[in-house]
């Protein structure tokens, strides 16, 4: 079921945590709402459940108008960021929540909890009380007990927010797995990046209550359509420099730029990822000499941090093992770097070279 | 609760660093005023009403039907008044935790007024309303209502008086236990009143019997506010606590200490369940807690 927003904005006194938001989730997508804290994701989230009102604007399933209906009636599947398990129920009555309020028969009941325990992997653990459970076990609890009720749809707030790295990332996989088998429009809401891009189909950045940027994973990550989407993706070299006559003049660098031919000169800024600056032994066009100050293993690839003295910066870098094998690189070493690619964002319009 | 426990625990690892005199005299102290205070006339009360033994004791107690009738009024009076304030509390407690609205803050502090009023100017406000010469006095009389001078006027006095209690316990908890899980049941398609009773009802069931407790011990032994609105008609409106009075006025005594025993016994058992309350509450917070700080 495709859930459409339209011109939603919500107000919390002084703090605007929506500004007119339209957004459209297709049916059977994965969309994750990725933003820092406070930018309204949650808010957002909470309003299609019917959580949270929003003061003007309107949110559609299909083509049905539920702006006015009750949390009860939208059929729904809410995953809380803390999971709000009932604390006083066990496992398996927690999951049968729903359908106990539903009346539904105890035989029945007792089928589809034991089947939904099955599919999140708790089976046996039906007795056991929310506290005696891991944090991945409360997670999935709290996700069984919101598909039990057989959701039109899944709202999951921060749902591995609360949990270990490992932990996280076989949930990740496994909620992944989990919705290319039931096609239930699921959006999910989290500040971490890296768990947006690698689970969704549709990633929406915000910010400040409004929506930056719309687009699949990639189309996010290669064409950031705001500078603060390129800034919120992970750390970047920041550039502030000017453009004029075709050429960007960004401290140290200085190219070509064909986007702004005007003489008249303009501030603009420059974001250049770590993976993007090369490093090398010898200097080519437009490179900058500097010196190794730190180099960490970060999982595939290593970071470096080289200091450019001339110009009283550091750059962030980031290159493969093999190529800092190949290149020999040690601390204190002389390098030169140059910028593979540069975005740069001029205040009213963007560009990209 | 809970923390209080805790922080008793840690002052009494601080005082083990004091020196022993001053240990020793505040010890001794503590224990010299509890027993002047407290344990004294707690054991002279039950000397006295069984001074001429268990049978003159009954006696004293139901053979007179003036004390008897105190006894089965109070008895009424302070389960009454229990039920208007657990709904009361609830209510409160609701509305506070649950909303934000202007005025919410005053509302918690007018919560409190009922203890800092004295209860004989509280029973003093409700003769002024509810009297023949009070300001609903004719309305009343006209439908022919007795409020003052009646037990309603003693339910509604001992209602004034115990209003906080219900509310003051839940207030902490409610907010404590955040409206995440009832908004839970709700999206799992909860009616507010399956939610009520499925889910909010047992996380606060402990602190609900707390505040019970506390407000039928408090309904049993009030005084003041009732005295003022009973008129002391004997057989009629006198409770247990102004037929203790009457009867030491009138010089009986033995009549007198035997209703008082019988108010001190349900004071401690009021006390009794308490503790045990008190240690199981505690067990169900440190369950909850724990859940928290697994949470990281």
């Amino acid at each position: 079921m495709s859930i459409s927003i339209q011109k939603v904005s919500r107000r919390f006194d002084a703090f605007q945590a929506l500004d007119d938001v339209t957004l459209e989730v297709p049916s059977g997508s994965l969309t994750a709402l990725l933003g820092p804290s406070g930018s309204g994701k949650t808010t957002l989230l909470r309003i299609v459940a019917g959580l949270e009102s929003a003061d003007t604007g309107s949110v559609l399933f299909q083509d049905e108008d539920v702006t006015e209906t009750s949390a009860r009636d939208r059929g729904v599947g809410f995953v809380f960021q803390h999971y709000a398990l009932f604390r006083h129920m066990t496992v398996f009555e927690n999951v049968a929540f729903g359908l106990r309020v539903r009346k539904v028969s105890n035989e029945e009941v007792r089928h589809s909890v034991n089947d939904l325990l099955k599919m999140v992997r708790l089976d046996g653990l039906g007795n056991r009380f929310p506290t005696e459970l891991s944090g991945g076990q409360r997670q999935r609890v709290a996700l069984a007990r919101a598909l039990a009720v057989r959701p039109k749809m899944l709202l999951l707030d921060e749902p591995f927010g609360a949990l270990d790295a490992k932990v996280r990332q076989e949930l990740r996989t496994w909620l992944r797995k989990l919705h290319e088998e039931m096609h239930v429009t699921t959006v999910f809401v989290t500040h971490d990046q890296e768990e947006a891009f690698e689970m969704a189909d549709q990633v929406v950045v915000m910010n400040h209550g409004k929506i930056e940027q719309i687009g699949t994973p990639q189309a996010v990550f290669d064409k950031p359509a705001t500078s603060f989407v390129m800034d919120f993706l992970g750390n970047v070299n920041v550039f502030h420099g000017r453009v004029q006559s075709g050429r960007v003049t960004l401290g140290p660098f200085n190219l070509q730029y064909d986007d702004y031919q005007h003489d008249e000169p303009r501030e603009a800024t420059a974001y250049v990822r770590p993976h993007e600056l090369d490093i090398d032994r010898s200097p080519s066009h437009s490179s900058l000499p500097g010196r190794i100050k730190q180099i960490n293993p970060a999982g595939s690839v290593l970071k470096i941090r080289v200091a450019v003295e001339e110009f009283g910066i550091e750059l962030n870098i980031e290159v493969s093992h093999y190529r800092a094998k190949s290149l020999d690189l040690k601390l204190d070493d002389a390098v030169y770097v140059h910028p593979g690619s540069v975005r740069v964002f001029m205040p009213e319009a963007d560009y990209v070279i | 609760m809970h923390l209080s426990s805790r922080q008793t625990k840690r002052a009494g690892r601080m005082v083990a660093n004091e020196p022993l005199w001053l240990r020793m005299i505040l010890i001794s102290l503590a224990c010299l005023t509890a027993t002047v205070l407290i344990i004294v006339p707690l054991v002279y009360v039950f000397v006295q009403a069984f001074a001429d033994g268990p049978s003159a004791w009954w006696s004293q107690l139901f053979d007179d039907p003036d004390t008897r009738h105190a006894v089965f009024l109070t008895l009424t009076i302070a389960p009454l008044t229990v039920v208007l304030n657990t709904v009361f509390g609830l209510a409160a407690a609701w509305t506070i935790t649950k909303f934000r609205f202007p005025g919410r803050t005053l509302l918690m502090t007018l919560l409190d007024m009922p203890f800092a009023v004295s209860p004989v100017v509280a029973g003093l406000m409700f003769v002024l309303l509810f009297g023949m010469q009070g300001y609903f006095g004719p309305a009343l009389r006209e439908w022919n209502i007795r409020i003052i001078f009646a037990w309603p006027g003693l339910v509604l006095a001992t209602t004034f008086v115990t209003l906080p209690f219900v509310a003051r316990e839940l207030i902490p908890l409610m907010q404590a236990l955040g409206s995440d899980e009832e908004l839970a049941a709700i999206s799992l398609g909860a009616s507010p009143w399956q939610m009520f009773w499925r889910v909010t009802l047992p996380n606060i069931k402990w602190g609900l019997l707390f505040g019970i407790i506390q407000c039928h011990a408090r309904a049993i032994g009030e005084f003041g506010a009732v005295k003022v609105v009973s008129g002391g008609i004997s057989g009629e409106t006198d409770t247990m606590p102004l037929r203790v009075e009457k009867l030491f006025q009138e010089y009986n005594n033995p009549g007198s200490f035997a209703v008082a025993s019988v108010l001190t016994l349900i004071a401690l058992a009021t006390l009794g369940a308490r503790i045990l309350l008190e240690r199981w509450a505690e067990y169900q917070i440190q369950s909850m807690t724990s859940e928290q700080e697994t949470k990281p």
